[in-house]
């Protein structure tokens, strides 16, 4: 164990013993997501860097406290990148704060999320003691998954050290086209051209306009692009947009409306909530700006067969996350007593009394 | 509350005695829950449940239960749990870690009559099946839309996708499609007590902790699943595969580094030996160079243009690797003759040899040189033979151990020759099993790759599902008294392997 670690778990071990909280935290790029935050700050980004990179293995080990951006750049050089397109909304986040948050960005739907390439992690648990689950090899049945299940927990069930992560090469090549047509349609077209052997890496519709990404080899591509037609992006006004809707950059979430994400089946009909609709993910990801309350959008998801985050918002005391039914709850509430017995880990920031 | 207050689960110390069951009230409750046909308890009825597809491991059990709704399902789980009895669910018994092994003193719940798929979603490519549906049978009934099931582990034609669930299932595609995990929305199930729950969604992803991860890969021991829902993916319009023959296993474990770094991601990647290739070309006659030391199988699908674009790159990654022949399949018969010899290699083992183990370790693809030395050396130690099979794209390894069960001593040998693939799988930086699961047959392993603290751990996600630990029990996850005997058996000469590790 590093001094770092050592110090980390002592920390951990006296929060139990006081029944005192901590807050664990990288570059706080993803403070406004979820519920309350408290408890004393533990920054994870002393500890960072590299562990092990071979191109050739498809994966990469780093510490949870390493820049994002850096580990970006870094399988950059090498012609690699995080398939998942994670968002980073600042220039300080972190990888752990990526899985942690288990955000993923326009790619997801094809390419999959965060938690399909998380293969390995170390983690000091609410006990402080240090934890290794999965490995950096692609297949690994040997107990339960707990690697993916630290994807998206928030920091509510461990800390996290470092993580293993499988990488995809980048795209030979890439082409942006754009085509003009309502929200009903979009999304039947983004399912129809889902359904066909096609190299979709992205999609989205807002405001009258359907935008797809294809990726792939270059034959593919310019064979795709022959084929559907539509209008074709520049590489510079391609990028823009793809990088809007991954950091939120795009006008569609400026302003101060509550920003609500909707995780539907692909086919879904229109939420019909009142405000504008941003989709992604072929239709399965719905981003919409609405003032109606909390209970009549999450009425609205469930009648969808889908659920409802808010994502940003001034008021989250109707919970940022959909609630669970009593028997998930109670799942939930065994696990975190699992990992964090003393709940020593962000309590509240996922759901309250977690 | 304090840690202190967190007791670990009895369990997790030692496997627990379940002897004390009243097995005539036992049947007699079932027999209330399930029609006659449901139900089996005569012994020699209960015959053909009593192992899976490792069949060096029996037990016939207390009773057979076969439901055929969840309601049925629900109702068993309920009397079971009240009455303490351990339940063993079973798919189509094709695992090949002994994960379906019957308890002696438990129920065996078969999910094989709950074989319907219940619709196919063309648009949204999903498809909603019950746990007894076969694996291939997904992709039969998906082709009309031009769809398929991805994941296909050999045994896909008789394979359940239950238990492809629970045991998070591969195949040769998988580096591309991804395994199991990757290709399930969501999971209905039944806990012990007889609650439904519905874990991930009909979308992407679920609010909280991702619970369908858990149930992927968990054997059984945290729900039964009751229902699943499956993406589709679009059928390629063309596949071609190359065959490269290389006169030495470390180049051809070089040129698979190779395709990977060269960006490319091939559908399927497969590394056969000398000895596995000379096996299957006396059964299949796939045309295989029987001079060569080790085979590569590259398949790449798309469109044309784009297959016509990547096996152009394979095949000069391979020559630049030093293969000795390539051949490049004309069409769609020489692509399935190529890969029939891969697919039969398993058979292959059994027409050769009286009896085969199957191993399933996984290691960094870079390793693969290292690992085939140390297995032609074993062969030496316990003098027995060993052919090797690898989905090389993700370093997952099955060494197919050759011996004869009739021959005193044979069988020890042939286990003591896996764990020491098993416990070389983990020094080299992998894993005792990629894709069959641990049962029973790997579960002293578990106490190599996992420390206590770790194995505590499964023990109390395991019971935050299952407080009293009924589902599946002895299986997966060792027991601290299990690993206590498991490393005194171990400790040779006074010295304690792997003193590093630390130890209950």
């Amino acid at each position: 164990m590093t001094d770092i670690e050592q110090g980390w778990a002592e920390q951990i071990r006296q929060a139990a013993a006081n029944n005192t909280a901590l807050r664990i935290r990288g570059g706080g790029s993803k403070d406004f997501y979820g519920q309350q935050l408290g408890g004393e700050v533990l920054d994870t980004r002393a500890h960072r860097g590299v562990i092990a990179y071979e191109p050739t293995e498809l994966v990469v080990k780093v510490r949870a406290g390493t820049p994002l951006a850096e580990l970006e750049a870094s399988l950059a050089a090498d012609g690699q990148m995080l398939g998942f397109e994670p968002p980073h909304f600042g220039p300080d986040a972190t990888v752990g704060g990526c899985v942690a948050a288990g955000l993923s960005g326009p790619r997801r739907a094809s390419a999959g999320s965060v938690r399909d390439f998380m293969l390995g992690v170390t983690l000091f648990d609410g006990r402080g003691n240090r934890l290794h689950f999965g490995g950096e090899v692609m297949k690994n049945v040997a107990g339960y998954d707990v690697a993916r299940l630290m994807t998206g927990s928030l920091g509510t069930l461990g800390l996290l050290l470092d993580v293993s992560i499988k990488v995809l090469p980048r795209p030979v090549a890439e082409a942006t086209l754009r085509f003009e047509m309502d929200a009903v349609a979009a999304v039947t077209q983004m399912n129809t051209w889902g359904g066909q052997p096609l190299p979709v890496s992205a999609s989205s519709w807002v405001g009258g306009v359907l935008t797809l990404r294809l990726s792939g080899a270059e034959a593919a591509v310019s064979a795709a692009c022959r084929r559907l037609g539509g209008e074709r992006l520049s590489d510079e006004a391609a990028r823009t947009h793809w990088q809007g809707l991954r950091e939120q950059s795009h006008g569609f979430f400026g302003g101060e409306a509550p920003l609500w994400r909707l995780s539907v089946p692909s086919v879904a009909e229109a939420t019909g909530l009142a405000g504008s609709q941003l989709i992604e993910w072929g239709g399965a990801q719905r981003w919409v700006r609405t003032e109606q309350d909390a209970a009549s959008v999450r009425a609205r998801a469930d009648a969808l067969k889908g659920h409802a985050t808010l994502f940003r918002g001034a008021d989250k005391s109707a919970g940022a996350f959909h609630p669970l039914p009593p028997a998930l709850r109670t799942i939930h509430q065994r696990l975190k007593h699992s990992f964090d017995p003393d709940g020593v880990f962000g309590p509240g920031r996922l759901y309250e009394g977690l | 509350m304090t840690a202190a207050t967190a007791p670990l689960p009895e369990n997790a110390l030692r496997e627990l005695d379940y002897s004390q069951v009243d097995v005539a009230r036992l049947i007699g409750e079932l027999r209330q829950a399930l029609p006659p046909v449901a139900l089996l308890h005569d012994h020699e009825d209960m015959r053909p449940y009593e192992c899976d597809g490792l069949s060096i491991y029996r037990q016939v059990p207390l009773a057979v239960a076969l439901p055929g709704t969840e309601a049925e399902v629900a109702a068993v789980l309920k009397i079971c749990h009240a009455a303490g009895v351990p339940v063993v669910a079973r798919g189509a018994g094709t695992g090949l870690s002994g994960g379906a092994l019957p308890h002696a003193h438990g129920v065996l719940l078969s999910l094989a009559r709950m074989n319907k798929i219940l619709g196919i979603d063309p648009l949204a490519r999903t498809a909603v099946v019950q746990p007894g549906v076969r694996n291939l049978r997904i992709s039969e009934e998906a082709a009309a839309h031009g769809l398929y099931y991805a994941p296909d582990p050999s045994s896909q034609i008789a394979c359940s996708i239950g238990g492809n669930v629970a045991e998070n299932a591969g195949g040769v595609h998988c580096l591309k499609y991804g395994l199991t995990v990757h290709n399930v929305l969501r999971v209905r199930g039944v806990t012990i007590d007889g609650e439904i729950v519905e874990i991930g969604n009909h979308g992407l992803d679920a609010p909280g902790y991702d619970l369908l991860a858990l149930m992927h890969g968990s054997e059984g021991m945290l729900a039964v699943v009751t229902e699943i829902t499956v993406k589709l993916t679009p059928k390629p319009q063309f596949a071609q595969c190359v065959l490269a023959a290389f006169d030495d296993v470390i180049k051809a474990g070089e040129a698979v580094a190779g395709v990977i770094a060269a960006g490319i991601i091939p559908a399927g990647l497969e590394m056969m030996d000398q000895p596995a290739t000379a096996a299957v070309e006396a059964f299949v006659h796939a045309g295989y160079p029987l001079d060569a030391a080790a085979i590569l199988l590259c398949e790449s699908d798309g469109t044309p243009e784009e297959v016509a674009e990547e096996i152009g790159r394979m095949q000069a990654v391979l020559e630049s690797h030093g293969a000795t022949e390539i051949r490049i399949s004309r069409d769609e018969a020489e692509r399935l003759r190529f890969w029939a010899g891969r697919k039969a290699a398993f058979p292959a083992a059994g027409r050769i040899s009286a009896d085969y183990y199957c191993m399933d370790g996984t290691i960094p693809r870079k390793r693969l040189g290292e690992m085939l030395t140390a297995i032609q050396g074993m062969e030496t130690t316990y003098g027995l033979r060993c052919i090797n099979v690898f989905h090389a794209g993700d370093g997952n390894m099955h060494p197919l151990i050759l011996f004869d069960a009739n021959v005193p001593g044979e069988l020890e040998r042939a286990e003591e020759f896996g764990a020491a693939i098993l416990d070389l799988s983990v020094d080299l930086g992998g894993t005792i099993t990629g894709e069959h699961g641990v049962g029973i047959e790997k579960i002293n392993q578990m106490c190599r790759q996992f420390s206590v603290a770790e194995r505590q751990i499964f023990f109390r996600v395991k019971a935050a599902f299952d407080p009293k630990g009924l589902l599946n029990p002895g299986k997966a996850i060792p027991s601290m008294n299990r690993c206590a005997e498991f490393g005194r058996m171990h400790v040779q000469g006074g010295q304690v392997p792997h003193p590093d590790i630390e130890r209950f």
